[in-house]
């Protein structure tokens, strides 16, 4: 059972813990690169009462599909999630430590940490992580979430190096980003109610499918649709594949009449 | 010349730092667990609504602890990182109370034998499995491990709440009744105990993969003035 004098305490950091028994997470040396690209469509956007979060499910090796059904985007928390870009193994191997943290955290102080303290959490384990991204190993997540002392859904984008950008808006991360990106610019408002921006990330998503081939679009015929969730004040929720489903249909009604 | 009066036997030795212990355990108030219809409840008297008796540890597992709070926190703390770690290098399911409280069991043991002083706690670890089946340990100040059915008490005036609770436990009890009948056997028959003065939570199977709960002051007003 692990025990410590007060000035050997870990404290609330989850990693430091894991270190100093052996089980460091992210090891940091690695012989060679691996070229392991970032084939995805992940985006998040603001809507009324909180912030939509969704992404694509399909994974590549190559020019290989080796998943159709992958889970991009995960609740961090009760009232936030991450959604992930880059290398798989990797970055799912982040999200887990990433809500292992904020678990841990909640429990050792009796209360959660802010919102702000998740995103700052999040961009000191991509700044440990820089040395893998620079041997080819990237992840470039967003991260949102309800925010319950401003009481409005907040999103943060990041880049390699740990770099943390609050967008007011809308953000987008992967292969698809830029024309995931640009069908949201193109109809985004402020008022967005939370269906209006299910619908629009679903046009975006679909968008980014139908121009990258590393992005996967719906797949009716097995019942697969890209991971739809929404942050609001009630915590996450992500909608089922036949509530994602029914979304698409209507945004196929909306193509058919041109 | 020989200093007189240095020799202590072992068993004097033992028997001192045990009176010690229980006597720091006893200034304290009693905390009760009892185990309910798809949960457990714990119920502490408590008057800080902030240094916390009973806590979470992991997805199914709760902690209660009374006496010395810098050291029960302590021992909080490291059952918490005892099984964050253990999850995170095998699996949730792996995680489980027997093995916690065989861990506390050791930990006490061993500051009890070895330390100037012995640790002035007492500590309860209760689970509720994935099927709803409970469990209950309670774990004294030399490391001794006792597997409690039903309910158990800690703390100062456990013997009078022991009796209180084995009379009114039922195997039908509700949630609300499960803390109904803690707050009783806590109280004993000549005072009442308010909610601001009480720490309740429960482990309750129904609340998805974290089963600990807090129940807030107003919701415990109202379970007890029924």
């Amino acid at each position: 059972m692990p025990f410590y004098v007060p000035g050997e305490d870990p404290g609330t950091d989850f990693l430091n813990l894991l270190r100093r028994n052996g089980l460091d997470p992210f090891p940091t040396t690695l012989p060679g690169t691996i070229d392991a690209g970032h084939a995805t469509t992940v985006l998040a956007l603001r809507c009324t009462g909180g912030v939509v979060v969704a992404g694509d499910r399909r994974a590549t090796a190559g020019h290989l599909i080796s998943h159709r059904d992958m889970q991009k985007v995960f609740p961090a928390d009760e009232h936030s999630a991450v959604a992930i870009a880059g290398a798989a193994g990797p970055a799912i191997q982040m999200v887990r430590v990433f809500q292992l943290q904020l678990e841990y955290y909640e429990k050792i102080e009796g209360k959660p940490l802010t919102l702000e303290g998740k995103a700052n959490q999040l961009a000191e384990m991509l700044r440990g992580h820089l040395p893998q991204a620079m041997q080819g190993l990237a992840v470039v997540p967003i991260f949102a979430g309800f925010d319950q002392t401003r009481e409005s859904g907040r999103l943060f984008q990041f880049d390699v190096t740990g770099g943390r950008y609050e967008e007011q808006d809308y953000a987008t991360s992967g292969s698809g980003s830029l024309h995931a990106g640009t069908v949201i610019k193109l109809g985004y408002r402020k008022d967005l109610s939370e269906s209006e921006a299910l619908s629009l990330a679903v046009k975006a998503l679909w968008h980014a499918a139908d121009e990258d081939s590393a992005t996967g679009g719906p797949d009716p015929i097995r019942g697969i649709y890209p991971v739809l969730t929404v942050i609001t004040d009630q915590g996450f929720r992500q909608l089922s594949d036949e509530e994602s489903g029914a979304v698409f249909a209507d945004f196929r009604e909306e193509l058919a009449e041109g | 010349m020989a200093m007189p009066g240095m020799y202590v036997s072992p068993e004097q030795l033992m028997q001192d730092r045990a009176d010690y212990a229980r006597k720091g355990i006893s200034r304290g108030r009693s905390l009760a667990a009892v185990e309910y219809q798809g949960g457990i409840a714990l119920v502490a008297e408590n008057a800080s609504s902030t240094l916390r008796k009973v806590s979470e540890i992991y997805d199914r597992i709760a902690f209660g602890g009374v006496g010395r709070y810098n050291e029960f926190d302590q021992l909080r703390i490291a059952g918490v990182r005892y099984a964050e770690l253990k999850g995170y290098q095998y699996s949730r399911e792996d995680v489980d109370a027997r093995s916690l409280a065989n861990q506390y069991a050791q930990m006490l043991g061993q500051i009890f034998t070895h330390e100037m002083k012995p640790m002035e706690v007492e500590i309860v670890v209760a689970e509720i499995d994935s099927n709803g089946a409970p469990e209950l340990y309670r774990i004294q100040y030399d490391g001794t491990v006792a597997d409690e059915q039903h309910w158990c008490c800690i703390g100062g005036d456990s013997e009078a709440v022991l009796d209180r609770l084995s009379d009114g436990w039922s195997q039908d009890l509700d949630r609300d009744a499960a803390v109904r009948l803690a707050v009783t056997a806590l109280a004993g028959t000549d005072r009442s105990i308010s909610a601001q003065e009480l720490e309740v939570a429960v482990l309750a199977s129904d609340n998805g993969r974290r089963c600990f709960v807090r129940l807030e002051d107003a919701e415990t007003d109202a379970l007890l003035a029924i």
